[in-house]
């Protein structure tokens, strides 16, 4: 099969340059279920317990997030509940990426070109990356029923746990390969395949709360129906290969019917002129990065109503769950608050990993050689910078506001009472400072040393860190400290308090202020 | 105005070890159109990125426009244009948007120019720059910097990737902008392009400027190739200092002379009685290829020691 010629090169071309981040991504996911295995196996020990966690899991937002409740009368069905959606969106995800980024992606910057001019055949770049994806899905989920085998839960629905996982990788990397013929851009393809996941995410959600058939039509539904420590469909696997094997043989047809570098799709022609807003640094800053701020945006307001609609249901969980009630009578305080109080913190520290990723932009437009050509004309660099951390100023301050608004809406609606409407708004923007002194510590980085611009991500981990297993971990207060949300008013637990909000904030634009010296000071690479 | 646009002297710019500028010297006058040529890796792009501020010098001193290339980068650009050797654009704009845009940051467009550049290159603005061709994405560069009107040109091999007929608008466009006042600062390893728009080249090589002058200065300061039949043999002109590579095949006669010995080397030659002649001055590539060299022997040494202008 000439068409397949020069594979095995490019696989190990492949592992050579994802020899880090793809053992990162199987890592990361590997330690999730660990995580959660050893939370739950702590949590849950006694009938009571469980029994209290089964009448919890009935909410609507509950089942649209983690599926149908069926059969939650053991440890390991409650683990494989807990783990499933985020696992399976985890492994999806990384598939996703790794399959645009070594076909679509590889056909856009030219490189793919340089490859098939040598002895490599047409389907060959598509088949290593299959099989290195499939490769990887594998082992995620062998590395997945090995920890939750550890963790004391029965072997079989281990099994059947990791090769759920490994089937989504497959049919994912089907849907990534396909979504990598249809358009021209790597963007566009990687966009695609997110939103199939993210519609399956959706049809089997709605499916799962109306208890309907629509749960049966998304793979995702597949996935948690086959409830490996409950029902155990193993027979669910076969239509997920199917479907995988489909979808690649469809990819397979469209690389065959066309050219390479070109999609199915035509891309269509734009204005000829440029809006009178693209002729600063702030309207070319907001025209590159509107995509991702209206995303982002969408995807925290969305996970702020599910939020507040949880919330009410909050003390009917814990009065159901003694053990989930001591852990919040540990933290003292009204268990609701708390709760508030965490779900904002973990969606500060989700804006904030944005508002790096807004201000690393400026280091990817120098690396890619576009900020040259700005630089050349009388833009001044600050001006440059300046536009894009308004930009990212603007929209993250605007995300936390609205995130505090839909968290406080969906409350009222749920609890029927819309009386802390103004508190839990305040609540939520009073961290926007924070997510502001993050996206300032990447800018730092920018400004004195552009290429470890990524460690700024460390803070953000470490925030999630701090934010979700704080009390777990009982850090001493200096280490505590260097998340910046531990300076800010807990609130709604906590009264509004100007000092340290004030205070961090003025050090998140004091930080941002240095790296800009440190911009304006440097060598533009390029 | 001052009468050089241009003036670096002594410039230093080391990357970790590599001294990828290492004393270069560059002068331009104002109205000049200036080649600036040497083989890859040997700086050019590197002085080009110093004058536009971009890197910062690290000895030396650098001029343009009579200001600070480095402190007063943004004032000095609303008066020139730039175009790259490799243009990288944002994949989702068009190319119209790109020109438009760069055109405002610059300190705006002029509309007439913008239309008849986009005619004369052939280019679809409505495109999105992803799906543009590398020259496609060149011409888009070059429309940008020629529909504003500048003071100065910095082109940084600009007509890589264009076609012949592309080649031809941007030649007459340089020499709109050159009539119309402006300076050119131009890189490129299209001699034809160079032969037929510069006034002055400077050659440089690993970061130092070995030669700067007129082409016809260049040409004056190397060896001219003689091929000649004569009546009887040629007696004595090997021994003539600057002569050099003489062939002798009985009546047939090839070498290559100095240009200021090719009197005394024809009077030899004349003795012989010549029959027929041919004698051609070296072409540019002979010339560059010279330059260009690892090799270059201790006459050519000399002769660009003598050469500054």
């Amino acid at each position: 099969m000439t068409a397949f010629v020069g594979t095995r090169h490019l696989v190990r071309l492949i592992l050579r340059r994802d020899r880090v981040r793809l053992p990162v991504w199987m890592l990361a996911i590997t330690s999730l279920v660990a995580v959660t295995v050893a939370a739950i196996a702590g949590l849950y020990t006694t009938p009571t317990a469980i029994a209290g966690y089964a009448s919890t899991a009935e909410s609507p937002a509950t089942r649209l997030l983690s599926g149908r409740p069926d059969g939650l009368d053991n440890t390991g069905a409650i683990t494989a509940y807990e783990i499933s959606v985020s696992g399976l969106i985890a492994v999806a995800l990384m598939v996703i990426f790794f399959v645009v980024r070594h076909t679509r992606a590889e056909e856009e910057t030219g490189r793919a070109e340089l490859v098939r001019a040598a002895v490599i055949g047409r389907h060959a770049a598509t088949l290593a990356t299959v099989t290195v994806a499939a490769f990887a899905s594998v082992v995620v989920g062998v590395l997945d029923a090995a920890v939750l085998v550890v963790g004391g839960l029965d072997v079989p629905g281990s099994l059947l746990h990791g090769a759920v996982l490994a089937a989504v990788g497959l049919v994912f990397t089907g849907v990534a390969a396909t979504a990598a013929q249809v358009t021209s851009s790597a963007r566009g393809a990687s966009g695609i395949a997110g939103a199939v996941l993210a519609s399956m995410f959706v049809v089997r959600g709605i499916g799962d709360v109306g208890e309907n058939v629509l749960s049966w039509l998304s793979p995702l539904g597949w996935a948690l129906l086959a409830q490996p420590y409950g029902a155990a469909r193993w027979w669910l696997l076969l239509p997920m290969m199917v479907l995988a094997v489909l979808l690649l043989g469809l990819a397979a047809w469209l690389t065959a019917h066309r050219d390479a570098g070109s999609g199915i799709v035509t891309p269509r022609p734009g204005p000829d002129r440029a809006h009178r807003s693209l002729g600063t640094a702030t309207g070319l800053a907001w025209r590159l990065q509107r995509g991702s701020v209206y995303g982002w945006t969408l995807g925290l307001v969305l996970g702020a109503v599910l939020l507040g609609s949880i919330g009410p249901d909050l003390n009917d969980m814990l009065d159901a769950n003694p053990a989930l009630k001591d852990f919040f009578a540990i933290t003292g305080g009204d268990p609701v608050s708390y709760f508030l109080v965490t779900s904002f913190e973990l969606l500060a520290v989700a804006a904030s990993g944005y508002a790096v990723s807004l201000v690393l932009r400026l280091r990817s437009e120098e690396t890619a050689g576009r900020a040259e050509a700005l630089l050349a004309t009388a833009l001044p660099r600050l001006k440059w910078a300046g536009g894009s951390l308004l930009v990212t100023l603007l929209a993250v301050s605007a995300a936390m506001l609205l995130v505090g608004l839909a968290t406080a809406g969906s409350y009222a609606v749920a609890a029927g009472d819309s009386g802390s409407l103004v508190q839990m708004t305040l609540a939520a923007t009073v961290l926007a400072p924070g997510v502001i002194l993050i996206g300032a510590v990447a800018m730092l980085l920018v400004g004195w040393a552009p290429r470890f611009g990524p460690l700024a991500y460390l803070v953000v981990v470490f925030a999630f860190v701090q934010t979700y297993l704080g009390a777990l971990l009982d850090l001493p207060g200096w280490v505590q400290g260097f998340s910046p949300f531990q300076h800010l008013p807990d609130m709604p637990v906590e009264d509004f308090a100007a000092a340290p909000t004030l205070a961090v904030l003025a050090l998140g634009v004091a930080t941002a202020g240095i790296g800009l010296v440190g911009l304006r000071r440097r060598d533009l690479t390029g | 105005m001052t009468s050089e646009a241009i003036a670096l002297e002594g410039v230093v710019k080391t990357f970790g070890s590599v001294r990828a500028l290492d004393g270069l010297d560059l002068r331009v006058s104002t109205g000049e159109v200036h080649g600036f040529l040497g083989p890859n890796g040997s700086g050019k792009s590197t002085a080009m990125r110093v004058l536009l501020g971009l890197l910062r010098v690290e000895e030396g001193s650098a001029k343009l426009l009579g200001g600070d290339p480095w402190r007063e980068a943004a004032e000095l650009h609303r008066r020139l244009a730039y175009v790259p050797g490799e243009v990288n654009l944002w994949p989702n704009l068009t190319g119209g948007e790109v020109i438009d845009m760069l055109g405002r940051m610059r300190g705006g467009v002029d509309e007439g120019r913008r239309a008849r550049l986009l005619e004369r290159f052939e280019l679809d603005p409505t495109k999105k720059a992803r799906t543009y061709s590398k020259g496609n994405r060149q011409k888009v560069a070059l429309v940008a910097a020629f529909s504003s009107r500048v003071d100065l040109l910095l082109l940084d091999e600009p007509t890589a990737g264009l076609d012949p007929l592309m080649e031809a608008t941007f030649q007459q466009c340089v020499a709109e902008a050159v009539g119309e006042g402006a300076t050119v600062l131009l890189s490129s390893h299209i001699l034809a392009e160079v032969e037929a728009l510069c006034d002055k080249v400077s050659i440089i090589r690993a970061g130092v400027s070995v030669q700067s002058g007129t082409l016809a200065d260049l040409r004056r300061l190397t060896r001219t190739t003689v091929v000649a039949e004569t009546a009887s043999p040629v007696v004595g002109l090997e021994a003539l200092a600057g002569v050099h590579h003489c062939e002798v095949d009985g009546q047939r006669i090839a070498f290559d002379v100095d240009t200021d010995d090719l009197a005394d080397a024809m009077r030899v030659l004349g003795t012989a009685g010549i029959r027929t002649l041919t004698a051609h001055p070296p072409t540019l590539e002979e010339l560059f290829l010279r330059q260009y060299g690892d090799q270059v022997d201790p006459g050519d040494q000399h002769a660009s020691g003598g050469v500054s202008t």
